[in-house]
């Protein structure tokens, strides 16, 4: 059947998302197909999702930011869309949350289910520098669990938020999720002139909202759904790497692999 | 019942409010005992029971992992327990009736969980230790809220009920002016806020009584919106006396017959390969980009609000000219923006601040935040800007912001048709921003923020961004025949503009509205944010509204463009204006102005004595002055990337970190075509001559385009004027003279203006001052550039070691208004020039070499000159440089004693060769800082130096230096005679080291100054 081989993607949009185009251009290029559907049609209808191989909640400002990042999209999700959700999850299939999508897949409870009584595990919340920054990373995937980060060892993205700070409830959290091999993707130093700190904690900007364990990304006990701060359809051209007019710098775009990854598991 | 709900950080977590207010505070000097708890909270106002308001608050309002909350009903004890023994408690709020739109956000979440909440407004709470009175007072106002938008509660809330509006009761209004003097008509028009000339407003009476009968108040204000500086620009497009040192020369429309001209004249002798598309007419000018689409870019300015409210008014500053290409043709998508800020130094003394004023680092962190939080929330890259310092900034601000957009070409124009719908879509009506358009026809003074508090405006980007997501949905369907945006003037403006030809007829009380108790007037001329006009035929309208709804956005038809001539409005069917669109828009009267420029004299730059041959303590001085220095501060908090066709970056180099020229971007993902952005401007030049400011602005715009790889024929360039009062001959003098120089300028390079928008009367009137201060004169030159394939493009640090730097363009002895002369408070010396033919062909030359990729790096040469250029591509590059200044192309005449000394010079040193400046002691300053305009350096691998010199031609080039790995900066001056130990010339001759510094240290001086 042709669809398993070219799978479907859901660009969810909302009010305020605004990375839907790049992010379906991103998929395109690693060979999905891509409908980018506004978050009320699929709440008219949720039977939509049955069309779709992989969900994607792409970066932007939904609702603004207002109250908090992710928070009211995530809440419509949660209220509306769960069961549904859980439903894409159990038959195999793919979400992805970038930055924003990130932010509301962790306040919606899909992506690390909240405790009945002690709450959510963990949220993304304001970076230490108190303000919105738009700068590139150096990123390490740590583990095999994760379906878009196979193969990949590093990749150069950037990042651009302001409530991107993963911090968990405590630090028993944080030691299982990295026990469980969910802690999947994390800031490296950028370069050797990079300070080593004791506790292992890489110093900002290299670390670049203060991130416990430098987590810069989340996957699920399944790893299947992935939530990350750093925007890789923003580095699927040599052209967008910030040296790429540099003799030194060789690159085709190391955030496409995420998406062909994505891609590659319905072939 | 009215809840409140506070939000503290959770123990261990930082309270990043708290901080930045302490931040802050410790810059303006409270004392070092000042303690604060910060918290943000919401009042919830409607029948909730305690149950619900803490469901609310735990699953939407606050974040269990890292916030704490407090809930009670106000009133409560809970709510005014201090924290940590802080006693004193101050909260702060958005003034009622300001847009509020995380309360408006909250409101329609808490909706999601089946709870009902009438109203809900949000909240800072600060608690605060360590202040008396007074100065809780002043923290207050200079810190914690600005009073044009938000009131201060000292103490415990003392209400139990958000206000929400009173109805509104009708009552038609007319102005008796058929029999007033002078006098009344003077009084009328300052009162009402007109701002119309006494002219003017007898233009009007002498209409009305022909017409037998006085106007209502709303006829009143239209007339006044659309007569508007803001609206008409009746003064630079009216009609002009100037004499200046170019003779005597009269306009009837100094626009049209200089900047307009100037387009007219380049698109002429293009003939076939005219690339322009729509130029003056429109929101904004068109100029083709490929096969499918054209590109559209405007620029203005938002200057009086900002200083009023500078997140406010640079927020709408940015949201207002998106919706400028959304209103171009039929609607373009925005695709990237631009900022262009002026201020006075963030380090000026508070108690230099007059009464009435913000202080400049309040005003330049509040603008770049609204521009940041409008920009990045639109999701459009803020690519391109620079930010520039006087003193004279300190009352009047200069917050100029751009927008570019994709259309497809044959979207490009837009046609009302008669019988067509008025529909208003976008954001609700309020009182924002009433009076806009007349109030940036006045001049601030101390009370500028009473009386003209409601002019400010905030903006809520998200219901931009819905308008925006559903208009290019509709766009693409075909479902209205014009659109136009809701700017200054409001529903005034954009019905009067668009039904200007046809006529129209609008039904007030059917326009949506935020809160009750709107008059009529006030509909009409609300300046309310994230409005757009549309043109929709009937049989189109279900299919609009349809598509409006399926995305919550708001569409409504108020009205319809009738084949009348004639605008009327009415309000529940009672007509309260009915005005012929001819007198409307072509009944103003001629006035006749005078202009009179004539340029300082040239006095000579006395240079600074000095007794040692090195210049870098200059050179790290001119790096750190704030014109110069490093505003990655700014650039960061900008989402330069979304969108994904980022390819040349505000910062660039070794470490991220460089000087880019200008910004590259990729509007279409699947095409190599790129555009290119960057602007020009020099407010120093133009207290020595605005004719060479203008030019100069120009040409560093295009040398700014044309060094990252902009065909330098296919640049477009936009002018903003912002001048002070232009009622005074030689003020507007000044500004005629600019506009001739752009004429002059633009003709010359073949480069077509295609936009421009001006802003005057920026004058501050101090309390007691006799005269107000005026800005000094500010033109903005913005340019839009092409690249046929992006991954030609250069980028300015150095690549590699070993290869060769060239400079190209003349050097020439050009410190006037340069900052070598800023940072040693020197006044005098020549102003750089600009040789347009001369400059045409190194534009040419430069980008012929970086076409066929001859080029690694190419830097253009600005404030500060040579040395700062070699430094900034030095550290940039994280390498080392070494330039010598003997090598340099320059056209210095070194006056009659140096070339007698010189000619006496070579009698005693026989087979020596000599520097023409070797003896001319102003040579190593100039040669270092000069500004002279049209000057590249280019690194240039030691291979490619025949075909790049071949490719330069005959336009003034030669090698300079060559990049090291030293990490050094070094420049060798010009060889002369070595001083004996007395100073006086032996015969040997030697070349000095005039510069020598680590590129690190280079850098951390450029950086330092605005890392905030």
């Amino acid at each position: 059947m042709v669809t398993t081989m070219q799978p479907n993607v859901l660009i969810l949009r909302a009010p305020g998302t605004n990375c839907d185009l790049e992010t379906a251009f991103a998929f395109e290029r690693a060979g999905a197909k891509t409908e980018r559907l506004h978050v009320n049609r699929v709440l008219e209808n949720p039977a939509l999702f049955e069309r779709f191989q992989i969900l994607c909640l792409p970066g932007g400002f939904s609702y603004g930011d207002d109250v908090a990042a992710g928070r009211i999209l995530g809440n419509q999700i949660q209220h509306h869309l769960a069961d549904r959700m859980a439903e894409f999850r159990a038959e195999g299939k793919l979400i992805l949350g970038i930055c924003n999508g990130f932010q509301i897949l962790i306040k919606c409870g899909a992506l690390l289910p909240p405790d009945a009584e002690l709450g959510p595990p963990a949220t993304l919340t304001w970076n230490d520098s108190g303000r919105f920054e738009d700068r590139w990373v150096e990123l390490g995937t740590d583990g095999e669990k994760c379906v878009f980060l196979k193969g990949i060892e590093r990749m150069y993205l950037p990042v651009a938020h302001a409530e991107g700070k993963f911090v968990t409830r405590d630090r028993a959290v944080l030691d299982r999720l990295d026990a469980d091999g969910q802690l999947v993707l994390r800031y490296r130093p950028l370069s050797e002139r990079t300070p080593a700190v004791a506790d292992g904690q890489v110093p900002f900007p290299d670390n670049p909202n203060g991130s416990m364990g430098n987590v810069a990304g989340v996957c699920d006990a399944t790893g299947r759904v992935l939530g990350l701060m750093p925007h890789p359809e923003r580095h699927i051209d040599r052209t967008h790497h910030p040296r790429w007019t540099r003799p030194e710098t060789e690159t085709t775009g190391d955030g496409l692999a995420v998406f062909v990854n994505a891609v590659e598991y319905f072939r | 019942m009215l809840w409140e709900i506070d939000i503290y950080p959770a123990p261990g977590q930082p309270n990043l409010l708290a901080q930045s207010v302490t931040a802050e505070a410790a810059d303006l000097g409270f004392p070092d005992a000042l303690r604060v708890v910060a918290a943000h909270g919401y009042l919830v106002q409607g029948d909730l029971t305690e149950t619900q308001v803490r469901r609310i608050a735990a699953e939407l309002l606050a974040d269990r992992v890292v916030q704490r909350t407090v809930i009670g009903r106000v009133g409560d004890a809970a709510l005014v327990e201090p924290p940590e023994g802080l006693p004193r408690l101050v909260h702060v709020l958005p003034k009622p009736g300001v847009t509020d739109p995380v309360a408006e956000s909250a409101r329609a979440a808490i909706a999601d969980f089946d709870i009902r909440a009438d109203a809900v407004r949000t909240l800072k709470k600060y608690w605060i230790a360590g202040l008396d009175d007074e100065q809780l007072a002043t923290l207050s106002a200079k810190i914690l809220a600005n009073d044009a938008i938000e009131q201060v509660i000292v103490g415990p809330l003392g209400f139990e009920h958000l206000a929400v509006g009173s109805p509104y009761t009708f009552e038609l209004v007319t102005v008796a002016i058929r029999e007033a003097d002078a006098a009344a008509l003077t009084k009328l028009s300052l009162e009402g806020q007109l701002f119309l000339s006494l002219a003017e407003m007898q233009t009007i009476q002498a209409h009305f009584r022909s017409l037998g009968r006085d106007p209502t108040d709303v006829e009143l204000e239209t007339v006044a919106q659309t007569w508007s500086e803001h609206c008409s620009h009746k003064t630079l497009a009216g009609r002009i006396r100037y004499r200046g040192p170019e003779g005597e020369r009269t306009f009837d429309n100094m626009l049209k017959e200089t900047i307009f001209a100037a387009t007219v004249k380049i698109r002429e002798q293009a003939g076939e390969n005219d690339w322009c598309v729509s130029v003056f007419e429109d929101n904004a000018g068109i100029v083709r980009f490929d096969d499918k689409y054209n590109v559209v870019f405007k620029v203005e300015t938002h200057n009086h609000p900002s200083a009023l409210e500078p997140y406010g008014g640079a927020n709408t500053g940015i949201g207002g000219v998106i919706r400028d290409p959304m209103g171009t043709g039929m609607g373009a998508r925005p695709i990237c923006n631009t900022d262009v800020f002026c201020f006075a130094p963030p380090d000026t003394p508070s108690e230099e601040i007059p009464q009435g004023v913000l202080h400049p680092r309040r005003l330049m962190k509040g603008g770049d935040t609204g521009v940041r939080d409008n920009g990045n929330r639109m999701g459009i890259p803020t690519v391109n800007g620079a930010v520039y310092f006087d003193r004279r900034y300190l009352g009047n601000p200069l917050v100029y912001c751009g927008n570019i957009g994709l259309i497809p070409r044959d979207k490009s124009f837009k046609h009302p048709h008669p019988g067509d719908l008025v529909v208003a879509m976008g954001g609700r009506t309020g009182r924002d921003g009433i009076h806009g358009a007349t109030f940036s026809s006045a001049e601030l003074t101390h009370q500028s923020d009473e009386l003209s508090g409601g002019a400010v405006q905030i903006g809520n980007a998200i219901t931009e961004k819905m308008l925006l997501d559903v208009l290019l949905v509709a766009q693409e369907r075909g479902l209205y025949n014009a659109v136009t945006d809701c700017g200054a003037g409001g529903f005034s403006s954009a019905v009067g503009e668009m039904g200007e030809k046809i006529g129209a007829e609008v039904w007030l009380d059917r326009v949506p509205l935020k809160y009750e108790g709107l008059s009529y007037t006030e509909i009409w001329i609300s300046e309310a944010q994230e409005r757009m006009v549309l043109s929709v035929p009937e049989d189109k309208w279900d299919a609009l509204a349809e598509l409006c709804r399926s995305e919550g956005v708001e569409a409504t038809v108020i009205g319809r463009f009738v084949p009348t001539g004639r605008l009327m409005l009415k309000y529940n069917d009672r007509q309260v204006a009915d005005l012929a669109m001819q007198f409307l828009h072509d009944g103003r009267p001629p006035v006749v102005r005078e202009a009179t420029y004539s340029p300082p004299p040239v006095q000579p730059l006395p240079l600074p004595v000095k007794d040692v041959w090195d210049h870098t303590g200059e050179l790290t001085r001119i790096l750190g002055s704030l014109n110069v220095a490093s505003k990655h501060w700014v650039i960061r908090q900008y989402d330069h990337e979304v969108q994904g066709g980022s390819v040349i970056k505000p910062l660039v180099g070794a470490n991220n970190d460089g000087p880019s020229d200008a910004a590259v971007l990729r509007p279409v993902l699947d095409s190599r075509r790129g555009i290119v952005v960057s602007c020009g401007m020099n407010p120093c030049y133009g207290d020595l001559d605005t004719h060479a400011m203008a030019a100069g602005a120009i040409d560093e715009a295009v040398r700014n385009a044309v060094a990252v790889g902009a065909d330098p024929a296919r640049i477009a360039i936009l002018d903003n004027f912002c001048w002070g009062n232009t009622d005074r001959a030689e003020t507007l003098g000044s500004l005629v003279r600019a506009a001739i120089a752009c004429y002059d300028v633009a003709t010359a390079l073949g480069t077509p203006f295609v936009s421009g928008k001006d802003s005057l009367n920026n004058e501050f009137r101090p309390e007691g001052a006799a005269e107000p201060i005026a800005i000094p004169p500010s033109l903005l030159i913005s340019a839009l550039g092409m690249v046929d394939d992006v991954e030609k493009c250069v980028t300015m640090d150095l690549k590699e070691p070993d290869n060769y730097l060239y400079q190209v363009g003349l050097t020439r002895e050009e410190l006037g208004g340069s900052h070598f002369a800023l940072v040693h408070s020197l006044s005098g010396g020549r102003v750089p020039g600009v040789d347009a033919k001369m400059a045409r062909r190194i534009f040419a030359a430069v980008h012929r070499a970086i076409d066929a990729g001859l080029v690694q790096a190419c830097h253009d040469l600005s404030e500060g000159g040579l040395a700062v250029a070699a430094a900034e591509m030095a550290f940039a590059g994280n390498l080392g440089l070494r330039v010598f200044l003997g090598q340099m192309p320059q056209a210095i005449d070194p006056d009659g004693r140096s070339a007698a000394a010189l000619a006496e010079l070579e009698k005693k040193v026989h087979n020596t060769e000599l520097h023409p400046l070797a003896t001319y002691p102003g040579a190593t300053a100039a040669l270092l800082f000069s500004e002279s305009n049209t000057r590249f350096l280019c690194e240039v691998r030691p291979e490619d130096t025949e075909r790049f010199e071949a490719a330069l031609g005959d336009v003034p080039h030669a090698l300079v230096g060559e990049v090291v790995d030293t990490g050094q900066l070094q420049i060798v001056g010009v060889p002369c005679p070595i001083p004996d130990d007395h100073g006086n010339p032996t015969t040997e001759i030697g070349a000095p080291l005039v510069v020598e510094a680590d590129i690190d240290v280079l850098k951390e001086a450029w950086q330092k100054p605005l890392r905030w």
